[in-house]
């Protein structure tokens, strides 16, 4: 048909990974999934005979390659999304309870400190809590030269192990994979801020 | 014998008119006789357009030019639940615009579901030199930037009341901004609001407003600060908490109870979120005078619950989660005999198995044992026709009946059966029902009791529900007094939509969305009726790129008397009458 060729687009296998999970395994990513501002749904069984049901929007979930685990409806049950949200606790408390603690180090300093990641609410706060905490300056952070004005840079190790530059990616994806943190000094941070 | 527009000079006409408040009532005055119409319509002074593109602002100022006070309604019922995609309209601006120069006396703004710019409210706060209510409920568009103008520029604000809107919190320091001599707040819901407001501008506030009846807090005021606060208002009469949690500590408890001691007036307790129940005591003294409670934001068990509910005895309102649970429902029934309206949430909607034991039984417990019951609105995992009929025997006087069974498609847990005969008699003993939500298993017979016996109906919702076109046919044919109907995922079609083309017309509005309405009916349907607006809403694009049989994605159709609006998204198109202005 060709209505399908139309507008059928790629094969939306983001949506139906989200569904391979046993039942309750995704719920939380389920709920933010759906309860952020998401309309966007497949057409009833009905509609099979006027072709895709698919759209290129990866949120969207295909009712004819889901597999038997249930989706959520969307807009079902009918309730509030402000509801819905409430019933989380806050964000605030749930770090609390969490909390995400790393080592660390500055180059030249004889021991280590440690610190809750979730306590801060982005790099700003995080970088002043340790020039304050280890008693220096960092440099002003550009994406092209990293830290300019200071001999200190600081990185992070990340999940795969690689020592990575503090600021490049988004706060969260940076709390979520942080691993440790190094202040560096020196050429060694230099060679870091010439964006090799 | 004189006519009787010749007898009463205009002044004791309008006089008389004063006191006729119902729209329904002036809309009939309006009507007897060219002066009468005339004289009523200088003299009306609130105006309620339920559908903000059914008329154009011009229109109405035009026909009412003295107009103090304001309430429209823009999106759909279904936004609340997602169905309806961003960007599809409801914008008040033009509204506010035309407002802004015609009615420089304007008192009153009251909004739902609408879109509001912080322009729009700057506009508002320089241009009414008295006025005093602002209701934004369930809106969105505007910052706290806005607010700021309203507070700054507002000198003789009595309300402010965000309702359940999404506010971009850019600072808690708009409320500064209210004058230092700047006394005559009557009432401020916040609750809405995710992050602080400045405490202490709160604080000099509700001190210095002697005539603030009600405060509702967001979460962000903290429980040891709610003292203070009380103490500066004990007049008040209705007030939402902050977070309800703190260490366990005497003194912030003493302070607290005493603070609720000292006010005599209060009826009406919500907010509750976080809630610590070792401070749930603290309200008990004023219990016994609460006429509404909401803990819907309470996640408190079934005990904690009781203990409390069971010391409101003049309760008239109770909104909870069903935390509360069956056994809680029957302390609930055996306490608060004046109950008038009870709301149930969810407290696990997502989950697969019920997480609290509430089932049917705790509805027909409130049935029983509460006479004056007449607004539900109940979400469990399990229901019975019989229980259904129970209910209905129960509480003839039932008005608004909302059943939510999480589970779509679910029948009779007793008899596997769909519960088409548990609604029907809902339908047959409330003669005065005004508002239906269906849920469960249902066939096209339910449509046939509802349209048979719901004859004061107004407003009905339907999900997952129906065979046939024949069930979309009953209501439309029988509900006499339907003005909205909203259908989601339902197996009608096209048939039944335009054989009842003229009903649609005696109506608000009509949504239908996941149901089988063809692109080429919806085509008709716009050129048959010209008094309405078809909306085709469709993600997908153009749906003249799809054979015309083909379903389209969301319908949603109004009477208007302004034609097609020109503010529609690139997913939304109006079925005209000229085929060229269809598609853009």
């Amino acid at each position: 048909m060709e209505s399908k060729v139309a507008y059928d687009n790629d094969l939306n296998l983001k949506a139906t990974e989200l569904r391979l999970g046993l039942p309750g395994t995704d719920d939380r990513e389920e709920q933010t999934l759906f309860s952020a501002r998401n309309n966007k749904r497949p057409l009833p069984d009905t509609s099979k005979e006027c072709g895709s049901k698919k759209k290129s929007d990866a949120q969207h979930v295909d009712n004819e390659t889901a597999p038997p685990t249930k989706a959520q409806i969307v807009g079902w049950p009918p309730i509030r999304s402000y509801r819905k949200n409430n019933l989380q606790p806050k964000k605030s408390d749930q770090a609390e309870v969490a909390g995400i603690y790393v080592k660390v180090s500055m180059d030249g300093a004889p021991y280590l400190r440690k610190i809750d990641l979730g306590i801060y609410q982005g790099y700003p706060e995080l970088l002043k809590a340790l020039e304050s905490m280890f008693k220096f300056t960092i440099g002003e952070y550009s994406e092209r030269e990293g830290y300019k004005g200071s001999e200190y840079a600081p990185t992070y190790e990340d999940k795969d192990g690689d020592w990575m530059l503090v600021g490049d990616v988004p706060w969260d994806m940076f709390m979520s994979s942080c691993k440790r943190l190094r202040i560096m000094k020196g050429s060694e941070a230099r060679g870091l801020g010439c964006g090799v | 014998m004189p006519r009787m527009g010749y007898s009463f000079p205009e002044e004791v006409l309008e006089h008389v008119f004063s006191f006729i408040q119902s729209d329904e009532d002036r809309n009939a005055i309006s009507e007897v006789c060219r002066s009468w119409h005339d004289i009523e319509r200088w003299s009306r002074r609130r105006v309620f357009v339920g559908n903000c593109y059914a008329i154009s602002p011009t229109m109405v100022i035009r026909r009412f030019p003295e107009v103090r006070s304001v309430k429209l309604k823009g999106k759909p019922h279904f936004a609340d639940f997602n169905l309806v995609p961003e960007g599809w309209g409801g914008y008040v601006a033009p509204w506010i615009s035309a407002m802004a120069s015609a009615y420089p006396w304007l008192e009153e703004i009251r909004l739902k579901r609408m879109v509001i710019t912080d322009e729009s409210l700057e506009l508002i706060s320089k241009s009414f030199k008295n006025f005093k209510v602002l209701v934004l409920s369930s809106c969105e568009g505007f910052s706290t930037d806005g607010l700021a103008a309203i507070a700054a520029n507002c000198r003789n604000l009595r309300e402010l009341d965000l309702g359940e809107s999404e506010v971009e919190d850019l600072s808690g320091h708009w409320l500064s901004r209210f004058p230092d001599n700047y006394t005559s707040m009557v009432s401020l819901n916040i609750a809405c609001l995710g992050w602080e407001v400045s405490f202490s501008a709160l604080e000099r506030l509700v001190g210095r407003c002697p005539n603030l009846r009600t405060l509702r807090l967001n979460r962000a005021v903290p429980l040891d600060k709610l003292a203070n606060l009380l103490c500066r208002a004990p007049q008040l009469v209705e007030l939402g908490t902050g977070a309800y949690s703190s260490e366990l500590r005497p003194d912030v408890f003493s302070n607290l109870s005493g603070a609720f001691s000292g006010c005599k007036e209060l009826k009406s307790l919500s907010g509750f979120w976080d809630v610590v129940p070792g401070y749930l005591p603290a309200v008990y003294p004023i219990c016994s005078k609460l006429k509404s409670l909401n803990l819907s934001y309470a996640t408190i068990q079934s005990p904690e619950l009781i203990k409390l509910v069971s010391q409101c005895q003049n309760l008239q309102r109770l909104w909870v989660l069903d935390y509360i649970e069956d056994a809680g429902l029957d302390a609930l029934a055996a306490s608060c005999k004046d109950l008038r309206e009870l709301r149930v949430f969810p407290s696990d909607p997502f989950g697969q198995e019920p997480n609290v034991p509430l089932t049917e039984q705790g509805l027909v417990s409130v049935s029983e044992g509460c006479p004056k019951l007449q607004s539900v609105l109940y979400f469990c995992r399990q229901m019975s026709n019989a229980a259904l009929m129970t209910i209905a025997r129960n509480r003839p006087n039932m008005t608004r009946f909302r059943l939510c069974i999480i589970e779509p498609h679910t029948p009779d847990y007793l008899t596997l059966q769909p519960l088409d005969v548990g609604f029907g008699a809902i339908v047959e003993h409330c003669k005065d029902l005004r508002r239906l939500s269906l849920s469960g298993l249902l066939t096209d017979r339910v449509f046939e009791y509802i349209g048979t016996h719901a004859k004061k109906l107004e407003m009905l919702s339907v999900a997952f529900a129906g065979e046939s076109d024949l069930g979309l046919h009953h209501i439309l044919s029988g509900c006499d007094n339907l003005r909205k109907l909203e259908i989601r995922d339902c197996p009608f079609g096209d048939k039944a939509l335009l054989a009842n083309a003229a009903k649609l017309e005696t109506m608000r509005s009509l949504w239908m969305s996941s149901c089988s309405v063809s692109f080429g009916a919806c085509k008709l349907l716009g050129q048959k009726m010209p008094g309405l607006n078809v909306e085709v809403i469709d993600e997908r694009g153009p749906p003249d790129l799809r054979p015309e049989s083909c379903p389209i994605d969301k319908l949603y159709v109004y009477r208007t008397v302004s034609g097609p609006r020109f503010d529609m998204p690139g997913f939304v198109w109006t079925m005209a009458e000229n085929p060229a202005l269809r598609l853009s």
